[in-house]
């Protein structure tokens, strides 16, 4: 299954970046094997729109599952259209939050985190 | 009498945009009002305009015909405001996020995307006695007004008597919009740092556009100087100076005009009209 988590750094011990549209990477992780992949977050520059942005970044990648901790209402209606669940992210680095996806302790989000962050 | 048009801005909110713009206009008699502070119009409270005429002002949105569509993508790509979502089976169009900038609409190969109109706002017409009445309204969280002032501007362009402006704060695109094509920009400020700081930011901003300009100074007495020594150095006329009184402070709160509660106000106007009038000509 593949992965997809906001993180700070380019690897699986990096920390999970707070922020999901301006997160500075996402890291794509196969979750059977591991393996990974890092994408340069391109939405951070966005002026608006970045979190729709990067979910689409994710759906072209054929990201199936998101972790992250903070989802915008564009991006949830994104996510929610494309059935790609979006479980809350706990503090900590990539590699801990796949393990606890893995044994279902992380929590599913259904409704945004926060009203979206609109400037002009 | 000619169209002549003056527009009232400040760049700070407060000064007395709206009480300048509306004792001109009424002292102007036979003139047309323009209230273009769209996100928060209250020039009606002291006008008290009958509304002839009320229109929505609407944007061009894009809207996905399926049958068309292929998915190729093209208008998520051209969509700088990420207003468009490619999903497995369908676009998602986010209206809220879209800008009407019509890059989509350029971009689709297969004439997919149909031009769908959104509602942002009115301008309504009316008359206060002798003065002609104009306002926009913007529906709250949309993203601009500016279309709206588009609208207002070619409503305006070829009224035959004295248009007054009444603009929004700041210095960025609204305030642009307003001011464009005027013959003359009256500047209210009020003596205070604030005042000054943001008096400042607009004259830079008229002065980039090519307006002549004066100044008016609002709720004035003590720290005058300031403004005045500002006003000196950048070749501005002060053109009048509003008082600061307590009586017109509750003649404010209570939505009436100055003009007709106090006779003092009532000459500063008058000689503000001739004035402008004056400055116009040169």
């Amino acid at each position: 299954m593949k992965i997809a988590i906001s993180s700070e750094g380019k690897t699986l011990e990096a920390k999970v970046d707070s922020r999901f549209g301006r997160a500075q990477y996402f890291i794509i992780v196969d979750s059977e094997t591991m393996d990974y992949k890092v994408i340069d977050n391109a939405a951070v520059a966005q002026s608006s729109g970045a979190g729709t942005k990067a979910a689409q970044t994710l759906i072209d990648e054929g990201v199936q599952v998101l972790i992250s901790s903070s989802v915008g209402p564009n991006a949830m209606e994104v996510f929610k259209a494309a059935e790609i669940p979006v479980y809350k992210a706990i503090e900590g680095d990539v590699k801990t939050n796949i393990e606890l996806f893995k044994n279902g302790s992380l929590e599913k989000i259904t409704e945004a985190t926060n009203q979206g962050h609109h400037h002009h | 009498m000619r169209r002549v048009k003056i527009s009232v801005l400040s760049g700070k909110g407060g000064t007395g945009k709206t009480t300048v713009s509306v004792n001109l206009a009424k002292t102007f008699n036979n003139s047309l009002y323009v209230d273009c502070d769209v996100e928060e119009p209250n020039g009606y409270l002291f006008l008290n305009p009958q509304i002839e005429d009320e229109k929505t002002v609407e944007v061009i949105i894009p809207e996905i015909n399926s049958d068309k569509c292929t998915l190729c993508g093209e208008c998520v790509k051209a969509c700088r405001f990420g207003a468009l979502t490619k999903l497995i089976k369908k676009i998602l169009v986010f209206d809220h996020l879209c800008h009407s900038c019509g890059a989509c609409f350029e971009m689709c190969p297969y004439d997919a995307i149909v031009e769908k109109y959104k509602p942002i706002g009115t301008i309504r017409k009316g008359k206060a006695q002798s003065v002609d009445f104009i306002d926009g309204k913007l529906n709250y969280g949309e993203a601009t007004g500016v279309p709206i002032l588009k609208e207002i501007n070619k409503l305006i362009e070829n009224v035959d008597k004295p248009v007054i402006v009444d603009s929004p704060p700041g210095t960025s695109c609204p305030v642009i919009h307003s001011i464009e094509g005027s013959d003359l920009c009256i500047l209210v400020t009020e003596p205070t740092p604030y005042g000054l700081h943001d008096f400042d930011l607009a004259v830079q901003l008229v002065k980039q556009m090519g307006i002549p300009m004066a100044a008016v100074i609002n709720k004035a007495g003590e720290g005058d100087n300031i403004i005045e020594e500002y006003c000196e150095k950048e070749g501005i006329k002060v053109l009048a100076k509003i008082p600061f009184k307590k009586e017109f402070a509750e003649a404010y709160s209570k939505g009436k005009l100055l003009i007709e509660v106090n006779e003092e106000v009532k000459g500063i106007f008058e000689k503000l009209t001739t004035d402008a009038l004056e400055l116009i000509k040169k």
